[in-house]
């Protein structure tokens, strides 16, 4: 099967108009007679549910959480991005299209990506037309801050908690569609199988987390707006339950998972403090907007009172290393560089492994009421974990797992190739290429739910002919019968080891392995140690409880079971990227100075993967890039 | 790693198996914790033992573990999210019981908010109460540019303060009438206040009332317990508010069906 990305021909800023008035349309009075499954409420899935109703479509929305107020979007604290240019300096759609795929290391598809920055100022108008209480200035304005891997201040926030406010935005405008009764809601609900019926994506069975229960769900398309996979690495800024079951059955199915080595490392997370440590918490990046991130020049140092260390034994080694970006060096960079200086004996804190994000200047500079205004939730937030005050001593941080860029393929429309399967927000892989910058990904989310989507999902159901298949069609039957047979085959192991303590061991090996350095001899190793795991965890897991019940522990070996043959594809795509990329660094190719060492003559392509098999060797489709509009050029923000 | 001094603890902990079946508080002598370590790490410990001995695990909700997401709600020693101050019991770290203290932990208590197993409680009550009312009506599309309406930073900072309600239900479980107030006042004030919610403001508040009451959620005596255990400190000023919002719509007589107020004042 070939991969076509469907981009629509024509000049880059007129690609988007061009297609809209292309594509087939569904008429007012018949979008009643088509319905749309969504899976996950977040910012795409809620955004997504929410527009589709209000167009008419009938659509089903499932959440795993008690309510669709809880998605994961929630805990995004920094901003999203628009090219509003409301600071007149200089921001347009081109430049944040330009800083995009910059950004992803020229490893994104050009057309989408300029898509989202045409979209991206449209999603601000919507957002403050449903109350989305952005930060203001006293003329009554919208507030703007500056983000990593940018020189314009482009970044709406409110307060350190965007995520929260603008997924409360598309939650009030799904509770409406909820209250009128055009979406129908199903919470604590999770989605176990894809159904393809005739190679089209036509509907899912789900698991009443509650009763136990198994439903058959049947559609004329499906949206998965599901998520990332950081929980691979068990420990993570994402949410506890945020997993890759939806995708990685949606490609037991035949969709294909495109570049699944894209793993973004946040550089500011609190510390590790021990080894029963659940999560990682994520300080905004937005902090580096006043902090300066040093590490002692001196090893002998590292020991030493922050502020016993004279300034110049500071190594501030962003401003010194990216004069021009310094502390809003991009994120992989600045991940990278914190990795650096621990290794080399530097690092601060319980184990030396943190830099110090150090705020006493701009409280100089600014006062500490400005501070305060700014990131007082953050600073109260770090209080609470670590019982240190930010500002009289500064932070402590280390780079974290906190978001991933691959996901499964989808071309121009968000559609995969399995047909009426689409796949909108972090869990696609379209828009970020090797990198994501930061405030970007709400942007994302938002631009596919809102104003992506639901155009694209019209041009496919105006070409259905047939309804959508009853739920007693022998592939719902047969994926029915196939989620039985596999929780009933979790429960009844009965070995010795908690799902947990595979997700430990999984998540260790991939931190250690397939983490922020990645060489041949580590990802040869983890390639080798995963299916280990995997046949211990199918042999020697014990799920205590009921299936026809609320069972935390089950639903953990659903999820653990997925990430333990999904692990393998993503080291298995670790290691055929020869290459150093964003997110993805091998050791083996770096430039001199240690800086990620591209390889565009081979590897200017989305590696998009088939399932073939657990054990089984997957087939690699290539999309090969094409930049038409921007010139390749070797990173730099020195 | 602070491990070192590693804490006791005496759990005292509400076990349920579902909405039908009564509860009842179960003791577990819980060592080797770290002061490090969060509140839900502690019960991580717990279950993980509890594995090992082939012993159910405790349901509690949680999901972000970072005091953003709303899912946990536990009760600890009587106080919705436990002792410490503007903070989800997530955020709550060990350090702050004292070695060898018994805690007791139970799901949120309020007939809106049954038990469906140990500590875990349904309250899509707050759902039902945010489709009633708890949104601007407009649809995707079409807005006007975001700086065409003028705000001032003081009412958008006070709607803020307002929507940063994360719907975790604490203060339902504090209120000994089960008053959903503080909650609806905090969504209904962060729209009324704006100038795009202004348009349905009077429709918004009667149909959120109504929801709440028809929930069985009780009144509001203000004793302000739910101020003082919510975790991002709203203030009872919201259910002031909101109590001259509903006075002034009822007032002018915008009745509660949908029918007879189009588009409210």
């Amino acid at each position: 099967m070939s991969l076509d990305s469907k981009i629509p021909s024509g000049p880059i800023a007129q690609k988007w108009d061009k297609h809209r008035f292309d594509m087939k349309l569904v008429n007012p009075a018949n979008k009643r007679k088509y319905s749309v499954i969504v899976v996950g409420s977040g910012l795409a899935g809620g955004s997504a549910a929410a527009s589709l109703a209000e167009l008419g479509y009938n659509v089903s929305c499932f959440c795993f959480q008690d309510s669709p107020r809880r998605a994961h979007s929630i805990a995004a604290q920094g901003g999203i991005n628009a090219a509003k240019n409301y600071q007149n300096d200089g921001d347009s759609v081109y430049r944040l299209f330009y800083d995009t795929i910059k950004g992803g290391d020229f490893r994104a598809r050009e057309a989408n990506v300029y898509r989202l920055a045409q979209v991206s100022a449209e999603i601000i108008d919507q957002c403050v037309a449903q109350g989305v209480p952005f930060a203001r200035e006293y003329g009554g304005t919208l507030a703007n801050r500056s983000f990593g891997g940018a020189q314009v201040s482009r970044t709406f926030y409110a307060r350190g908690q965007t995520g929260q406010q603008l997924l409360l935005g598309a939650y009030s405008a799904l509770s409406r569609q909820i209250g009128l009764g055009k979406v129908k809601m199903y919470n604590r609900s999770e989605m176990l199988d894809l159904v393809v019926v005739n190679g089209q994506a036509k509907g899912i069975i789900v698991r009443d987390l509650v009763t136990g229960k198994i439903t058959r769900h049947s559609a004329d398309a499906v949206v998965l707006g599901t998520g990332g996979y950081s929980n691979v690495y068990y420990l993570s800024t994402n949410a506890q339950a945020c997993n890759v079951t939806a995708a990685w059955r949606a490609a037991r199915k035949g969709a294909y998972f495109a570049n699944p080595c894209y793993t973004q490392i946040h550089p500011t997370c609190i510390p590790v403090h021990g080894d029963h440590q659940s999560k990682l918490t994520l300080m905004s990046e937005s902090l580096r907007n006043d902090g300066r991130v040093w590490v002692p020049k001196r090893k002998e140092d590292c020991g030493k009172k922050p502020s016993d260390i004279p300034e110049d034994a500071r190594d501030y080694y962003l401003e010194r290393k990216y004069p021009s970006f310094g502390n809003l060096a991009p994120r992989d960079i600045s991940s990278r560089s914190a990795k650096e200086a621990c290794d080399d004996g530097r690092g601060v804190g319980p184990g030396g492994r943190g830099v110090y994000l150090d705020f006493a200047d701009a409280i100089k500079r600014l006062g500490r009421k400005t501070i305060e205004d700014r990131y007082g939730n953050l600073f109260q937030m770090y209080e609470k974990i670590t019982g240190e005050n930010a500002y009289e001593q500064p932070m402590r941080i280390y780079p974290a797992l906190h978001y991933t860029m691959g996901g499964l393929w989808v071309d121009y429309n968000l559609m995969s190739n399995l047909p009426g399967l689409f796949v909108i927000g972090e869990a696609n892989f379209s828009d970020h290429g090797a990198n994501r910058l930061g405030a970007s990904a709400l942007m994302q989310g938002l631009a596919d739910g809102y104003f992506v989507l639901p155009y694209t999902i019209g041009n496919y159901l105006a070409q259905q002919k047939e309804k959508a298949p009853s739920t007693d069609h022998p592939e719902f039957v047969k994926a029915e019968q196939e989620v039985h047979d596999r929780l009933n085959k979790l429960m009844s192991i009965k070995g010795k080891r908690s799902p947990n303590s595979f997700h430990h061991e999984l998540g260790h090996l991939m931190w250690e392995n397939v983490g922020m350095g990645r060489n041949e001899k580590g990802l040869k190793e983890a390639l080798a140690k995963i299916p280990q795991i995997r046949e211990e965890f199918w042999k020697n897991l014990n799920v205590l409880g009921d299936k026809e019940d609320l069972n935390n522990a089950l639903e953990r070996a659903g999820r653990v079971a997925d990430f333990l043959e999904f692990a393998e594809l993503l080291t298995l795509d670790a290691l055929e990227r020869k290459e150093s990329c964003g997110g993805h660094f091998r050791e083996e190719y770096q430039m001199p100075d240690g800086e990620a060492k591209r390889d565009d003559e081979n590897f200017a392509y989305v590696a998009a993967w088939e399932f073939k098999g657990v054990g089984q060797a997957p087939v690699l489709h290539k999309e090969p890039l094409v930049y038409e509009e921007v010139h390749m050029s070797t990173r730099s923000y020195k | 790693m602070s491990t070192s001094n590693s804490m006791t603890f005496n759990i005292r902990i509400w076990r349920q198996k579902n909405a039908k079946t009564p509860g009842k508080l179960v003791e577990y002598k819980l060592d080797g914790i770290s002061p490090d370590m969060s509140f839900l790490e502690m019960l991580d410990q717990l279950n993980e033992r509890l594995y090992a001995k082939g012993e159910e695990p405790v349901a509690f909700d949680h999901d972000c573990r970072e005091g953003i997401c709303g899912m946990c709600s536990l009760n600890v020693n009587g106080i919705p999210h436990g002792p410490d101050s503007q903070v989800t019991i997530c955020q709550t770290h060990m350090r702050i019981f004292k070695d060898g203290q018994t805690i007791t932990i139970e799901p949120w208590r309020s007939t809106a908010f049954p038990v469906i197993k140990d500590c875990v409680v349904d309250r899509s009550a707050f759902d039902r109460i945010i489709q009633a009312g708890g949104f601007v009506s407009v649809n995707t599309g079409g807005t006007p540019d975001a700086n065409a309406l003028p705000i001032s930073k003081e009412i958008a900072d006070l709607a803020m303060d307002a929507a940063a309600c994360i719907g975790c239900g604490a203060c339902v479980a504090a209120c000994k009438n089960s008053s959903a107030l503080l909650f609806v006042s905090a969504k209904a004030s962060q729209l009324n206040l704006l100038p795009q919610g202004k348009a349905e403001k009077d429709r918004r508040v009667l149909k959120m009332v109504e929801a709440m009451d028809k929930e069985g959620f009780g009144a509001c005596t203000n004793t302000n317990s739910c101020e003082a255990v919510c975790p991002k400190g709203i203030p009872v000023t919201f259910i002031a508010q909101l109590n001259r919002d509903y006075a002034w719509a009822m007032l002018k007589g915008a009745a509660a069906e949908p029918k007879a107020t189009v588009g409210g004042a």
